[in-house]
């Protein structure tokens, strides 16, 4: 057993951090509750600085236009740019679309898509959920119709998040509408300049703008199918088990404890004492301490399985799962010790910590990324636990 | 980076499993209960013959001189077949701490009885137990030791097994004056001035009160120097307390594998309990309690296996631990609703040693105040 690095790893993680003191500094870190487009620009940069180091995609492989390292690496990194709070970007593309593609795509889309990604030029969103397929995904309904060389896309997407920033988006699409649900899916990816795309904002509570994305007559040629015809629903699947461990949220999390747990040794925002000198906020200190740590071996557990070459699937939604909630409860801790300073937003004079516990505690009701705590609970018991369906 | 076993461990935690299911089933554990001592000789001498008495003990002793995470994989096989007996209290704590403070005689005498199983060891502490150097008109005194012997008095609360013990190791202060240094001493329970009563306990647990009546000892029982038994002491009880929490990792495992049995079995509403999702939520949620035990507890193990300081990754291991403890209890309880209210069932018997195991060194209050360390 070893919950270390490996030197190697140990000196790309020291790299890395320089790396980041030197080009990360305070002001451009990303604020909880606040998406501005310069931040947004900002995380664009450092991932073409990284790309350029050979570590934007470093767990990739090398002809691919990775770094050729693994899974621990590229763990590593998630956890590093979600301390250091860089804006995120480019996550679709290196954590979801290229893996699907390196099992899936043929030689020519490898090549189509793949250096971009790992070069960082280009952004993807996501397109699974539909406004009558959230849970129960299988059940979605845009419509993909094979004409000739193309397909015809109808339908909308739901919950668009970077849409507005995205060059392509992954998406699903019903090609067999009489085929059993799972078996009548197909995975594409499409230019969103495609004529017959349009966006109608939908703004998040967490200061994010996303979109319902409506497809009306958009033709694709047949080189976007990615993978298998009717196959789409089990490629998605697959792959989405790819890229779990979700230490970059993690991070982001850790980072404002660790700022609140620092706040709470230093004089109160009324000039009282120490917030920690309080045995009620010591102890929820301490608790939400080992709940982070907690989180952080979780994720690391899916890292390290993804490492050994194994599949994570209920080991990731337990650390989803976990994540998810323990987010919520240090959210909701920190509001209560703050007080009255917990209602001021980003900007005023007086908010404590630039306004990021407010922040998380609206980006916390974020509990439903990658299925809804329910749904990995679900999971957890029937697939982690085998319990009758 | 490699969170799995090895190869040598997995074997461990095979034959552990195998052994206790045949040797220590439910039945033999309610024998234990309902026995004075909580101990069965017999198969304490089959475990000395597996070598389980010695793996925390060095090879000169005849021990394994396995690591901490070694010594995981076993407890948690323990944990997890409700093992009665002193296994714990013994070889891996008050064994521990002879190995750490004591002289070469002292480990010599005491050691390799401890890995055969002739030599059974307990831990009395507490703020009540005092040492003073004795008078020169003692008895002990020996003319021609330099060193006084000492007068030991006061009284320990919760002492495991004292009734079987051979030795007790004790946790003194001195009598008079501060700063309040440990001094640890080897007491025998049978000797004059030692009296043990025994507590009434949950699930009739083998812990007693032990009063000393200023009780005699020679040079010979201190435990290294007067006043500096901490280091050893410390140390001794953080790898107990990691070693707790594979126990209650193990109990816990096995409440959720005999709930989720349970509720693939028990029908009504004409389908199984397990297919609803309100029981597979505890499920999953204790599933959630037990994965973060393990990751928790193998840390606390592996840190200090590697010497580093694990102070806080123990705590959090056992802070968890007892949390975790109260989850299975609950969802078990729940669950098999009706009949775990039962004495015939067995859930009261994992239900009523998480009690005793998240009181014992350190509870999870405890230890959540070791983690906020100088928060405030």
């Amino acid at each position: 057993m070893d919950f270390d690095f490996t030197p190697e790893q140990t000196r790309f993680r020291d790299e890395l951090r320089d790396f980041l003191d030197a080009e990360v500094p305070l002001d451009k870190q990303e604020v909880f509750g606040l998406f501005t487009e310069d931040q947004y620009q900002f995380g664009r940069e450092i991932n073409r600085k990284l790309a350029a180091r050979d570590w934007l995609a470093v767990g990739w492989p090398a002809e691919h236009g990775g770094g050729g390292k693994g899974p621990i690496e590229q763990s590593i990194l998630a956890e590093d740019l979600g301390y250091w709070r860089v804006p995120k970007s480019g996550f679709i593309g290196l954590g979801i679309v290229g893996p699907a593609v390196m099992v899936f795509g043929t030689q020519e889309q490898k090549d189509r898509y793949l250096p971009p990604i790992a070069r960082g030029e280009v952004e993807y969103c996501q397109g699974f959920s539909e406004p009558n397929a959230g849970s129960d995904l299988a059940s979605l309904e845009l419509r993909a119709e094979r004409d000739g060389g193309e397909y015809v896309l109808n339908g909308s997407k739901m919950f668009t998040s970077y849409a507005y920033h995205a060059d392509y988006m992954y998406l699903l699409a019903r090609t067999d509408p009489r085929a059993e649900k799972h078996r009548g899916i197909s995975l594409f990816i499409a230019d969103l300049k495609t004529p017959g795309i349009s966006l109608h904002a939908l703004p998040y509570i967490n200061g994010e703008m996303a979109a319902q994305t409506f497809f009306d007559n958009v033709r694709l040629p047949v080189s976007c199918l990615i993978g298998e015809e009717n196959r789409g629903w089990y490629h998605a699947m697959t792959t989405l088990d790819h890229e779990r461990s979700g230490l970059g949220r993690y991070a982001s999390v850790r980072r404002v404890f660790d700022d609140f747990y620092e706040f709470c040794q230093n004089p109160a925002p009324d000039g009282g004492r120490p917030l920690a000198e309080h045995p009620l906020v010591r102890h929820q200190l301490a608790q939400r301490k080992l709940g982070l740590e907690t989180w952080k071996l979780l994720c690391w557990n899916v890292a390290w399985m993804q490492s050994s070459g194994a599949v994570p699937n209920a080991e990731a939604s337990v650390a989803f799962l976990f994540g998810s909630e323990e987010r919520l409860r240090f959210a909701e801790m920190a509001m209560e010790v703050l007080g009255p300073y917990a209602t001021l937003r980003h900007g005023s004079p007086l908010v404590p910590l630039l306004g990021n516990i407010e922040g998380i505690h609206r980006e916390a009701m974020h509990l439903h990324g990658a299925g809804t705590t329910e749904v990995h609970r679900n999971i957890i018991a029937q697939r982690g636990l085998g319990m009758p369906r | 980076m490699d969170l799995g076993l090895t190869k040598e461990q997995e074997l461990l935690r095979r034959t552990a499993r195998d052994f206790l299911e045949a040797e220590c089933p439910t039945s033999l554990v309610r024998q234990a209960e309902d026995s004075t001592e909580g101990h069965v000789p017999e198969l304490w001498r089959k475990m000395a013959g597996l070598g389980w008495l010695g793996i925390a003990l060095p090879q000169r002793y005849g021990g394994a001189g396995g690591s901490i995470t070694s010594q995981a994989v076993l407890f948690e096989e323990t944990g997890r077949a409700l093992l009665p007996g002193p296994l714990l209290t013994s070889s891996a704590l008050a064994a521990q701490v002879v190995r750490l403070a004591g002289s070469d005689a002292q480990k010599n005498s005491l050691l390799p009885g401890v890995v055969s199983g002739d030599v059974i060891l307990t831990l009395a502490r507490g703020d009540k137990l005092e040492t003073a150097s004795a008078p020169d008109s003692s008895p002990n005194q020996s003319p021609d030791q330099n060193s006084r012997g000492l007068i030991l008095s006061g009284e320990s609360l919760f002492v495991p097994h004292a009734g079987i013990a051979s030795q007790i190791v004790c946790a003194t202060r001195p009598a008079i004056g501060a700063p309040p240094d440990t001094t640890l001493v080897l007491v025998d329970p049978n000797a004059d001035g030692v009296s043990k009563s025994r507590m009434e306990s949950v699930a009739n647990h083998p812990q007693y009160l032990v009063e000393f009546d200023d009780v005699p000892l020679s040079a010979a029982a201190v435990l290294g120097e007067i006043a500096e038994g901490r280091p050893a002491l410390d140390a001794a009880v953080q790898q107990a307390a990691a070693l707790q929490c594979a126990e209650t990792l193990g109990r816990a495992q096995k409440v959720l594998e005999m709930t989720i049995e349970y509720a693939g079995s028990r029908f009504q509403f004409g389908r199984p309990i397990g297919t609803f999702q309100a029981i597979q939520h505890r499920c999953a949620d204790l599933k959630v309690a037990v994965d973060a035990g393990r990751l928790l507890t193998y840390r606390a193990a592996w840190m200090l296996d590697q010497g580093m300081p694990a102070g806080e990754a123990v705590s959090m291991a056992k802070a968890h631990a007892g949390a975790l403890s109260r989850r299975a209890t609950e969802t078990g309880h729940t669950v098999f609703a009706g009949i775990s209210f039962t004495m015939e069932h067995d859930m009261q018997l994992y239900s009523a040693r998480a009690k005793i195991a998240e009181a014992n060194l350190g509870d999870t209050e405890y230890h959540l105040d070791q983690i906020a360390g100088d928060a405030g």
